[in-house]
């Protein structure tokens, strides 16, 4: 027990969803014990239901439409400035991070940086995509042809179990550069960084819905998000050390035809990535247009 | 306002509901009287102490005395660049797009005060340099900064290194946009710059030598040499730079490429145009008619890509000449500081000389001249939007870049005449097309000999647009994912 | 005020494919254009002396309006007062154009107004669906114009319009404007955003103008999107142009989500800049509105004391 008349006692933060642009608690009433990698108590946090996955799948294909509708560089905007907001918030992360992944102030502080460098890496992809992975196709026909990357849609990301910040953003970020919306699963055991984030995300121009996270039991509430019909591609990352569970969702998810994105081991989340985590939840659009043949005897036009 | 056709100036411009003067501050922006050279992150007298005035073209006020860069100054700059590319270079892409990002902030922070300036120093309405000089400047340091840490995916194969120096040459007429256009995506690839802002615009690029300071930019990676044609002549051929990159006329273009010949300097032009605007007779005539007056009038018709030749299907060449006078009769001239000016000052007392000069030539060849009635300011250089009708393609106004608010008007008959028309010249950078009939727009894009072709639309631009000319309207592109080419060892 | 289609034009209703094909050979809209340019001339700065006599033209031109299924005579009163005399600190302040109101309260809303030159609208043909027989529409507007309307505000038939009936449109609009008599001014709602398009609007503007409306108007009010700058800058050009093939004058009245002082403004520099002088008058352009009214009495106040006003110094009907 501390000597409390020197010490100044400290206001604990009540860790909620966040959900539709605003922080409700686990429609269940249900919390769990969140604990550092010494077994220390730090928080409880929401537990949530399938009803909490049920509202954020709402919430994110509320938003699709303005978010996809956005031009890129308003995307791009908008991302660099949670760059900018989470910069303003080193502090609070590295200790953050430090407390979910047991490591050194230090050591932390490296994977904050690389966190927000992530950010502005995809805030600079949002207007370049589409110029490098689309293109005019010379058709052999009077047409021109256009293939074009469109977001797919509400897209569910189990998030990293182990990288808590650095593998969390780095799932969630491409999903959302390109004008997808996203419903997030925390990890199970380090759940914090996750929720903290959507303090970062609400200060940062992003609308409501665009990104949604929820904590709890993985399997719990990966289910009824594999399997919901209003659900267009499903991340698997969260669920890579179970292979069983993996399966199942995938199972799960081809009710639809869920694009899915399998659990890939990752050894180094701060490696610079490629584009495959955007164009993972690209649909590529080809639309033909009549030209009309400029034939030597008289025009067609 | 009547609608009557017989008549061609009727445009009585005192009406019911009168705009009161409407002045943007000019206190937003503190002008210092004198500004020195910016050289390896400092300001500095000229070696020679040279120095010359810039001035408002509106009023014809001097705003600033300006060092003038001299040989021994370009060689000092040059070296800096030198100096500091070494480093720059081996920076990783994603250290170089945190101080480009953090240059567009300031640009967006700061970008109300730049309006101002740049309309003092320039002379075009603010709501230009508002509303769109100033956020494409951002937005190309926003776009180029994204593309440093990813060159691999640029299509240009593996780990593409940047040239080394540039040496880069503007114009006068988008003088911070022109300056976006050339140090965005050099600085984005690895390279570093020196940059020789128009005699007559100096001021932007110096406010801007500031922001790279407030960024933290390393000194040496940006230098800017204020100064006359002979500056850049220097510039363009000193043997320690690497990369060339003009805007300008085509005349000095041709210079410049005779220049580096024979030299291992990369080269980029980006010259002069006659753009030809063309409508055809289903065209949706209310937005043909804005289409029109932007592609000429915009800038004062001070633009490269302006549509400068409106072509026209005869079929329709009367209703469309009523409508646009009539439109033409709405055009408020005037103050560049007044929010609702629509028609700005010529940028300088030799370009109003010039578009004088040819204007003239065209009434003594022949052709009808037309201008709505319009109060020109006793001081300035100011002319008024003008029209030329009955214009063929012998004219000199219909050959010849007059680079002002002069419209020359031809007419054609079929698509394929139209199409003709707008490829006849040695120029090769814009063109318009208005009609309703999207297979007619793909079908005469695809034959019209123009880098930059608008559809149902004129003088729109984007950092991730590419842009440049073909012919004599210069070679290479800037903008987009082809722009990073220009600047990087492929 | 005109009867059928001007002269000029009379074999282009003749028949359903003669209006069909006229309708369609208009010039098409470029949306991303008129919207460009609707915006552009959003960005004009009206301040000072101009911003006074945009405010007190803005006031003189709005029909105060109260279409509520809860309208009572007590209502109805109310609006009459504050449309006479809108601001009870000032009297300088000008009255409005007119009140609008429901057939059944006209007669109210006509004492309420007496003595004074704000006129006495009502909408009719069934407002605002319009989904009855054209026998109950003009018996609907027979009642309003014998309680002493001013001014009918009757809706198309949209349905007819979309499944491209234009004769059938045009019929209707005919026999309204024969119902009003040479009493009372037509004006034609057109929906706008039902109609959806630009080119709907536009050749929505030109049958109704062939069909004699005194005023083409956006909307009901009662639907999510009403009127836009573009949609009434796109009814500016129609109203100018038809002017000039026909010599017949025609006005506009955009109505619906107009609710600021700013966007008021916006409104009469696109008049303006389309058509000028001849147009900047109440008798040819109205704002169908109503908490409109308030935010200029505001912003006249301001220009006035120079401070800014609050919801305390206007009045609640």
């Amino acid at each position: 027990m501390s000597d409390r008349t020197n010490e100044r006692l400290s206001v604990f933060k009540t860790y909620k969803l966040y959900v539709g642009g605003k922080f409700p608690r686990s429609e269940s009433g249900r919390v769990y014990e969140v604990t550092d990698s010494q077994g220390k108590w730090l928080a409880n946090a929401p537990q949530s239901s399938r009803k909490d996955a049920r509202d954020a799948v709402v919430a994110a294909r509320k938003a699709f439409g303005g978010w996809s509708g956005a031009t890129a560089y308003n995307r791009g905007q908008v991302l660099y400035r949670v760059a900018e907001m989470l910069e303003g918030r080193k502090a609070q992360f590295v200790r953050e991070v430090a407390d979910a992944e047991g490591l050194s102030k230090s050591k932390a502080a490296v994977i904050v940086d690389a966190t927000i460098d992530r950010w502005v890496w995809y805030a600079g992809w949002t207007d370049k995509i589409a110029q490098v992975v689309g293109g005019g196709n010379p058709v052999a026909g009077p047409y021109f042809n256009l293939s074009s990357p469109e977001p797919t849609g509400v897209v569910a990301v189990l998030a990293p179990q182990e990288s808590s910040f650095l593998g969390l953003v780095s799932v969630v970020a491409p999903v959302i550069a390109t004008g997808n919306t996203a419903v997030v699963v925390a990890s199970e055991r380090s759940p914090l960084p996750a929720l903290s984030l959507g303090e970062v995300l609400a200060t940062s121009d992003l609308p409501g819905g665009v990104v949604n996270v929820l904590s709890g039991r993985t399997g719990e509430i990966a289910a009824p998000l594999a399997a919901h019909q209003d659900v267009n591609a499903i991340d698997l990352a969260g669920a890579g050390a179970d292979d069983g569970l993996a399966k199942e969702l995938e199972i799960a998810a081809a009710d639809n035809l869920k694009r899915v994105l399998r659990p890939q081991p990752v050894d180094d989340w701060s490696a610079t990535p490629g584009t495959d985590r955007m164009t993972a939840f690209l649909e590529t659009k080809t639309v033909w247009h009549p030209t009309g043949s400029l034939g030597a005897s008289g025009s067609a036009y | 306002m009547t609608t009557d056709k017989t008549t061609d100036n009727t445009n009585n411009r005192s009406s019911a509901f009168e705009y009161a003067p409407a002045p943007e501050s000019r206190a937003i922006v503190d002008i210092a009287p004198s500004y020195g050279l910016f050289i390896d992150g400092e300001f500095t007298e000229a070696a020679d102490g040279k120095v010359f005035k810039t001035v408002s073209p509106a009023s014809e006020e001097v705003l600033a005395e300006v060092a003038q860069a001299g040989p021994e100054d370009v060689d000092r700059a040059v070296g800096a660049a030198r100096k500091a590319f070494e480093k720059w270079s081996a920076l990783p892409g994603s250290e170089r797009a945190k101080y480009l990002f953090r240059i567009a902030r300031i640009i967006q922070e700061r970008g109300r005060e730049l309006a101002v300036l740049e309309t003092l120093d320039n002379g075009k309405p603010i709501r230009e340099t508002r509303d769109a000089d100033l956020p494409l400047v951002a937005a190309h340091f926003f776009y180029y900064a994204g593309w440093a840490d990813k060159l691999d995916h640029a299509g240009f194969g593996s780990a593409p290194r940047p040239l080394g120096v540039a040496g880069q040459v503007i114009p006068w007429n988008f003088p911070l946009l022109m300056l976006a256009w050339k140090i965005a995506p050099a600085l984005a690839t690895g390279n570093t710059v020196v940059l020789k802002p128009a005699e007559t615009t100096p001021l932007s690029a110096l406010f801007f030598a500031d922001i790279c300071r407030q960024a933290g930019l390393p000194r040496g990676v940006v230098n800017i040499l204020p100064g006359y044609g002979d500056t850049g002549a220097a510039l363009v051929a000193h043997r320690d730079v690497n990369k060339v990159a003009f805007t300008g006329s085509t005349a000095v273009g041709k210079q410049i490429a005779r220049t580096v010949a024979g030299s291992r300097k990369k080269l980029t032009l980006e010259l002069g145009g006659k753009g030809a605007n063309i409508v055809f007779d289903d065209a949706p005539i209310d937005q043909a008619v804005e289409g029109i007056v932007n592609g000429i009038f915009f800038n004062q018709g001070q633009v490269c890509c302006a549509g400068s030749r409106l072509l026209v299907q005869e079929s329709i060449q009367d209703e469309l000449l009523d409508s646009l006078k009539r439109r033409l009769s709405t055009l408020r001239l005037g103050d560049p500081l007044d929010k609702n000016t629509d028609i700005g000052a010529i940028n300088s007392e030799e370009q109003l000389a010039r578009i004088t000069a040819l204007v003239e030539q065209g009434e003594a060849e022949g052709a009808e001249r037309w201008s709505p009635a319009c109060e020109l300011p006793s001081s300035g250089y100011w002319f008024a939007p003008t029209l030329f009708t009955n214009v063929t393609q012998a004219h000199t106004v219909a050959r010849d870049e007059i680079f002002g608010p002069v419209l020359s008007v031809l007419t054609f008959r079929t698509p394929d005449e139209a199409v003709a028309k707008a490829n006849n010249t040695p120029y090769g950078l814009s063109a318009g097309i208005w009609t309703e009939k999207g297979s007619r727009i793909l079908a005469v894009a695809n034959k019209l000999r123009a880098g930059v072709i608008w559809s149902n639309t004129f003088n729109k631009f984007d950092p991730t647009s590419p842009f440049g000319g073909y012919k004599e309207s210069g070679f290479g592109r800037e903008g987009g994912r082809h722009g990073l080419e220009a600047y990087l060892d492929v | 005020m005109s009867t059928a289609a001007p002269l000029a034009l009379a074999d282009v209703t003749a028949s359903d494919s003669t209006l069909r094909r006229f309708l369609h050979g208009l010039p098409g809209v470029d949306a991303v254009g008129l919207e460009a340019r609707a915006a552009s001339l959003g960005t004009r700065s009206i301040k000072t002396t101009a911003k006074a006599y945009a405010i007190d033209l803005a006031i003189s031109m709005v029909d105060l309006t109260t279409l509520e299924g809860a309208d009572t005579p007590g209502k109805v009163r109310a609006l009459g007062a504050k449309a006479v005399r809108p601001d009870p600190t000032d009297r300088t302040a000008p009255a409005t154009a007119a009140v609008c109101v429901y057939p059944d309260m006209v007669a109210t809303a006509k004492a309420a107004v007496a003595g004074s030159d704000v006129k006495v609208a009502s909408v009719a043909t069934a407002f605002p669906a319009g989904r009855v027989p054209i026998a109950v529409k003009l018996a609907d507007v027979r009642e309003a114009v014998t309680s002493g309307a001013d001014e009918i505000d009757m809706v198309i038939d949209r349905g007819a319009f979309l499944a491209g009936d234009y004769l059938k449109v045009y019929d209707q609009i005919v026999a309204v404007r024969e119902a009003c008599g040479t009493d009372a001014r037509l004006k034609v709602i057109f929906e706008t955003g039902e109609l959806s398009t630009y080119d709907n609007i536009r050749r929505a503007s030109w049958l109704g103008m062939l069909a004699g409306a005194d005023f083409i108007k956006t909307s009901t009010g009662k639907v999510a999107v009403n009127a836009t700058p573009a949609n009434t800058l796109l009814m500016l050009e129609a109203v100018r142009d038809f002017r000039a093939q026909t010599g017949v004058q025609v006005g506009v009245k955009p109505a619906g989500g107009i609710r600021t002082s700013k966007d008021a403004i916006k409104f009469l520099v696109l008049v303006n800049e389309t058509v000028g002088d001849d147009w900047l008058d109440n008798h040819w352009f109205r704002f169908g509105a109503s908490s409109l009214l308030n935010d200029l009495l505001m912003q006249r106040q301001k220009l006035a004391t120079g401070r800014y006003s609050g919801p305390d110094y206007v009045t609640v009907d």
